[in-house]
This record gives C-alpha cells, sequence and structure tokens, in this order.
C-alpha cells in the first residue's frame, strides 16, 4: 500500500510556474478567476478530466507545476471554447489550456508514443514543406509512429474514403513553397530576438 | 460584390463534398468568388497548440494575399474560421505579436493593414442573400425533411458575431427556407470532440455517440453540418460509436448539399455519392425528387 499525503504544501509550490503562466499571452486574467466552475460545468470533457477546468486554473496560478503538467486535462482539451465564452471574468480558459499544452509539450511531459504531440510535429513538418495539409499522409505518418495495429484496424475506413473520393493520394502544396520557409525562419528570429 | 473565397485544407480530402456543394450554392444563388491565390494552410488547432506564434504568421500570409483584391473572405471550414478570426485579435491586441507577423510578411514581399473580414458562409447566405431570396428560387422542396442542425464549437466561439455562441439558429432559417424542418436539437453546440478520436478513441466515441443518438431520438432524419471534422467524425465512426454503446444509422450531411439539392443541383456534382450512410431511403421516403 502506497501512502501520499493529500493536502497540498506551500513548499510544492514553484512561483516561477506561477508567473509565466499569468504573464501569459491571452492569460493576464487568470488572477481574476473566481472560482465559480461554470467553466467545468460547461466542459464537454471534464467528467474525464482528473483536475477539471475550476481546478487547473486556480493550481497553476498558484504554481502547482508537477499536479498541472502532468495531467490528462492538459491533453482532453479539445478547444471548443465552451469554458472561455462562459466565464463571468472573461478569463481565455481556452487559450490558457494551449500554453500548458505547449509547455507540457516542451517539456516532453506525456507517455511514449503519444498521439498529440506526434501529430502536432508531423502537421508543422508537412506545413513547412508543403504549406498545405494531404489528411491522407498526415494520418499515416501519425499512425506510422504511434500504433501500426491502430493503422491496420483503420484499413477499413481507409479503402471507404478511397472509394469515395475523399483521400487524394497527390500531395497537395503551394506553389511558392520558398515562402514558407522565409515566413517560418523570419517569426524564430524575431521571437529569439524578442525573447518571447 | 466577389468575395475572396479560402477554402483550407480539408476541403480538397475528407470534406471534398463540402466544396463541391458549397461552390453549386454560390453558383445558383449568383454569389461571386474567386479562390486565395497560392493560399497555405492555416495552422488549424494543432498548430495553435504547438507554436502559437508560427500559426498567426501562417494564417496571416492568406489574410494579406486575401486583402490585395478584396475586402471579405468566406471562410468554410471552422478551424480556419476560427484561426483566421484569432489571427486578426490577437495582431490587434498585442504589439509583440504585431510585430512578428509585419515582419515575416515583409520577408515574403506581403503587407497586412486589417482590412479584411473573415466570414463563414452560413452568415453570407442569411444576411447577404437572405432565406427570402434563397425560397425564391428553390426548385426542389425539402418536404418537411426532418433535420438536427448540428453547429459544432469553432463556427459559434468564440470570435462569430452572426448568431449566438450556445443556441445559434442561422442553420435552421436556411433549411426551413428550402421546405425542411429542424427538430429540437440541444447538443448542437457541442464538442464532437475533434481530433480526439484519434488520440483517445474511447472518449471520441463516447461524445460521437452522444450526438447521434441525441439527434435520432429527437426525430432527425439526416444531421446537417459546417465543420469537415464534426461531419467526419460523426459519419465515419458512427459505426464505431454504436458497437460501443448502441447502434444509430443517421446520414450526415453538409448544410450546404442539403442547400444546393434543393437549388436544382445534381446529386453527383454535390457529393451526395461521398457518404458512407446512405442518404437514397430518406429522400425516397419523403418524395424529394432531387436531379
Amino acid at each position: 500500500m502506497e501512502l501520499k499525503r493529500t493536502v497540498k504544501f506551500e513548499a510544492d509550490r514553484d512561483p516561477e510556474f506561477a508567473r509565466w503562466i499569468s504573464h501569459t499571452v491571452g492569460g493576464e486574467r487568470i488572477r481574476h478567476c473566481l472560482q465559480c466552475g461554470l467553466c467545468s460545468g460547461k466542459c464537454p470533457l471534464s467528467l474525464y478530466m482528473d483536475y477539471t477546468p475550476r481546478r487547473l486554473m486556480h493550481l497553476s496560478r498558484e504554481g502547482f507545476k508537477e499536479e498541472v503538467l502532468g495531467s490528462s486535462s492538459i491533453w482532453l482539451c479539445t478547444a471548443c471554447y465552451a469554458c472561455m465564452v462562459n466565464c463571468p471574468k472573461s478569463i481565455n480558459v481556452t487559450h490558457l489550456l494551449y500554453a500548458l499544452k505547449q509547455r507540457a509539450i516542451e517539456e516532453r511531459r506525456y507517455p511514449r508514443r503519444f498521439a498529440i504531440p506526434v501529430m502536432a510535429r508531423q502537421f508543422s513538418d508537412m506545413v513547412r514543406g508543403s504549406g498545405r495539409i494531404t489528411e491522407s499522409w498526415l494520418i499515416l505518418r501519425v499512425f506510422l509512429r504511434t500504433s501500426i495495429w491502430r493503422l491496420l484496424g483503420m484499413s477499413g475506413l481507409g479503402l471507404k474514403l478511397l472509394r469515395t473520393g475523399r483521400m487524394p493520394i497527390k500531395r497537395e502544396r503551394i506553389q511558392r513553397r520558398a515562402e514558407m520557409e522565409k515566413l517560418l525562419d523570419s517569426v524564430a528570429a524575431t521571437r529569439k530576438e524578442l525573447a518571447i | 460584390m466577389k468575395y475572396a473565397y479560402y477554402p483550407g485544407c480539408s476541403l480538397r480530402g475528407t470534406g471534398r463534398a463540402y466544396e463541391e456543394s458549397l461552390l453549386a450554392v454560390f453558383r445558383a444563388l449568383e454569389v461571386e468568388v474567386e479562390e486565395i491565390d497560392d493560399w497555405n494552410c492555416c495552422g488549424a488547432t494543432t498548430y495553435m497548440s504547438v507554436d502559437e506564434l508560427t500559426s498567426y504568421a501562417l494564417a496571416s500570409r492568406n489574410l494579406a494575399l486575401a486583402e490585395r483584391d478584396h475586402s471579405e473572405i468566406i471562410a468554410p471550414c471552422a478551424a480556419c474560421y476560427l484561426v483566421l478570426n484569432k489571427t486578426q485579435h490577437y495582431i490587434r491586441d498585442y504589439p509583440d505579436i504585431k510585430l512578428v507577423v509585419t515582419r515575416a510578411l515583409d520577408a515574403i514581399g506581403l503587407k497586412y493593414h486589417d482590412k479584411v473580414r473573415v466570414r463563414h458562409p452560413l452568415d453570407v447566405l442569411l444576411n447577404d442573400v437572405g432565406p427570402k431570396a434563397i425560397a425564391a428560387k428553390v426548385k426542389v422542396p425539402l418536404n418537411g425533411l426532418k433535420i438536427a442542425p448540428y453547429y459544432g464549437c469553432q463556427i459559434v466561439r468564440p470570435y462569430s458575431t452572426f448568431d449566438d455562441q450556445g443556441d445559434p439558429t442561422s442553420m435552421e432559417r436556411l433549411l426551413e427556407a428550402c421546405g425542411a424542418k429542424t427538430v429540437h436539437y440541444p447538443l448542437k453546440t457541442t464538442c464532437c470532440g475533434g481530433s480526439q478520436k484519434g488520440t483517445l478513441p474511447e472518449v471520441g466515441l463516447d461524445l460521437i455517440h452522444y450526438l447521434l443518438s441525441e439527434a435520432q431520438k429527437n426525430g432527425a432524419e439526416v444531421i446537417t453540418t459546417v465543420c469537415p471534422l464534426c461531419q467526419f467524425n460523426l459519419e465515419s465512426f458512427q459505426k464505431e460509436a454504436g458497437d460501443r454503446h448502441h447502434p444509430t444509422a443517421v446520414p450526415v450531411l453538409y448544410f450546404s448539399q442539403l442547400l444546393a439539392l434543393a437549388l436544382g443541383a445534381p446529386a453527383d456534382a454535390i457529393g451526395l455519392q461521398r457518404g458512407f450512410v446512405p442518404i437514397g431511403p430518406v429522400f425516397a421516403n419523403k418524395e424529394i425528387a432531387y436531379a
């Protein structure tokens, strides 16, 4: 039997994390949270979450980094914005969840072969290379890197999509592909310069 | 006025029927559109979650390209619509983001002046064309076909200004102008799970099932959507969601497919043959004699 302390101590807090979340773009209003719980009530995924949006707001502004970045809620959020448009204090809850997801990906806090970061990486690589997404190739690449078995399980659906002309094999590309690289390189340079 | 048209990646893949039928509707109603020259991916929800700054730059290239010749963009895909709108808001609100975007566009010889308005086809059809003008052009009335109008999330939240965020009615008004009936559908803006079916399948299947069974329970003969991902989820995983809970059999169409059909477009030109749940029996039952 593993026994763990159930009450959080002041010493568990990470003040840097609390500062970061309240200065993130779109997240400035987190300090105004009343803990009313409307976000959790409106969230269609909260019933699957270990920490509901209301609890995440409070834990993150107090700096409980381990709990927050280890939470399943970060990966369950589908960005449906139900929390955000219903917040009485106009807190950008969805954008805060985005910020937490970015941070969790940066710090590699996810299980091995977890599909969400893999998908994000493949997606951005494809945009850099082609300027557009070809859904069939994206899905193929994600499953090759996460679960071959599930790819095989999807072959029936793949055939149906092919038959109905909804899965073109030809890659979609923009004509002026060099522009993508220049655009993305410029973003990286300005980001470095402004340290944002 | 000619609108700039931004199809986005999905309308060239799984959502082909959306583009085919929407362009047919525009032709029938004489809404002139011109595709944005060499448009790129908007970044969608996925890019936004790994690298927001870059996603604003990606979206702004499309805004800048459209702005050269047009004052309004039509963006049918829910993700594109949201991302373009969000980018406009963030460029206005955050000087740092504006600087990043301005420099990135400068690197490829473009400028963005914040003069272009991003609009959804529902908004254009309802407010620029109007239900009366549409009703006057109906050739194949939908004979009281019972529809559950499903909006999903990103069209109505958080930036839309043309309809209510929790209980929108624009799709109802357009479809009713074509002779359809809409059923009570309280889940109309509840999330379908997005790409959850691919990443956390059990959760995705639950959400898909709630939406389908609620529509069926309320007497819907068909569900109409405005988003390529919603359409794909509700249709392609209907069997799998049914195996997990209890079976449903509701065809899922784009709202534009029914509008195009009512306006006299032939079935194979608006992607009706691309569906997985057959729609033919439903139309036969309602004696809808489409071309």
